[in-house]
């Protein structure tokens, strides 16, 4: 498992535009770099991240080599329901990791 | 006998200079021209050969940038985020990276906002490409010149 570090208010408004901030914690090894055999070290990368909000997805992002070490996303959606927040990443050599974070909305 | 030996196989100061003329050709403009291509064929291939036009789309970065390894990016698009008229994906292109593509995002109207932070790498000075397709089909771009001072991929550091 790696670490995460994920940033979304824990309360909002009905339609509200919040942000949703996540790190995590990841080589992103690009498949380029020689390593010191000399040899290029193997592709290691997080190909893909989405976020579902209740189920719908909400973001997705393809993500290449040139995407830096520990990938950091930020984004907004508008607060429609209280819910779950469903942040999936998923990556080389059967890289998988989801988080669940729970957001309360009033009227 | 050994004078016109000497002559033939030595090449004529208008030879060197032709010969040498071409090396400097072939090594200055194929690189350039043939990354330019790739930078094209890959937004092609993003867009389906659609037509792109210049604006609505913003990619937000340091002119100057000091490490090459972490970049700050921000993409955002001049669009209301309804349903009638909203972005439904970003992607972002680079000219000199080992690969042309960085990364692609896709969003609906539920984003209520069109902007998208990120980092990224970059291997040398270079020219980078936002693309962001709206929901009527049309693509819109916004190309940035940045200077890297210290570069990804060679020092070996991730």
């Amino acid at each position: 498992m790696a670490r995460t570090l994920i940033v979304i208010p824990p309360n909002a408004k009905r339609g509200q535009v919040i942000e949703i901030r996540a790190t995590i914690g990841h080589p992103m090894e690009t498949g380029f770099r020689p390593g010191d055999d000399g040899k290029t070290l193997p592709r290691n990368i997080i190909q893909t991240f989405t976020c579902e909000y209740n189920g719908e997805l909400i973001f997705s992002a393809d993500m290449y080599s040139a995407v830096s070490a520990n990938p950091y996303l930020a984004f907004f959606t508008t607060a429609t329901e209280s819910g779950t927040l469903v942040l999936h990443w998923e990556g080389d050599n059967g890289f998988t990791q989801t988080e669940t974070v729970r957001i309360t909305v009033t009227a | 006998m050994h004078r016109a030996l000497t002559y033939r196989l030595l090449p004529t100061r208008r030879h060197v200079l032709a010969s040498a003329a071409g090396i400097a050709a072939s090594i200055v403009i194929q690189p350039a021209s043939a990354a330019a291509g790739d930078l094209e064929v890959a937004i092609a291939n993003y867009t389906g050969r659609a037509q792109v036009r210049e604006g609505r789309v913003h990619l937000e970065i340091a002119q100057l940038v000091d490490n090459g390894n972490v970049v700050p990016i921000t993409l955002t698009a001049d669009s209301p985020m309804t349903a009638a008229d909203h972005v439904k994906t970003f992607a972002l292109f680079n000219e000199k990276n080992p690969q042309r593509d960085v990364v692609r995002f896709a969003m609906g109207p539920r984003a209520g906002k069109a902007s998208i932070t990120t980092r990224i790498r970059l291997a040398s000075t270079q020219r980078l490409v936002a693309v962001a397709q709206m929901n009527d089909g049309s693509y819109w771009s916004h190309t940035v010149d940045v200077i890297v001072t210290v570069v990804a991929c060679v020092e070996g550091e991730a």
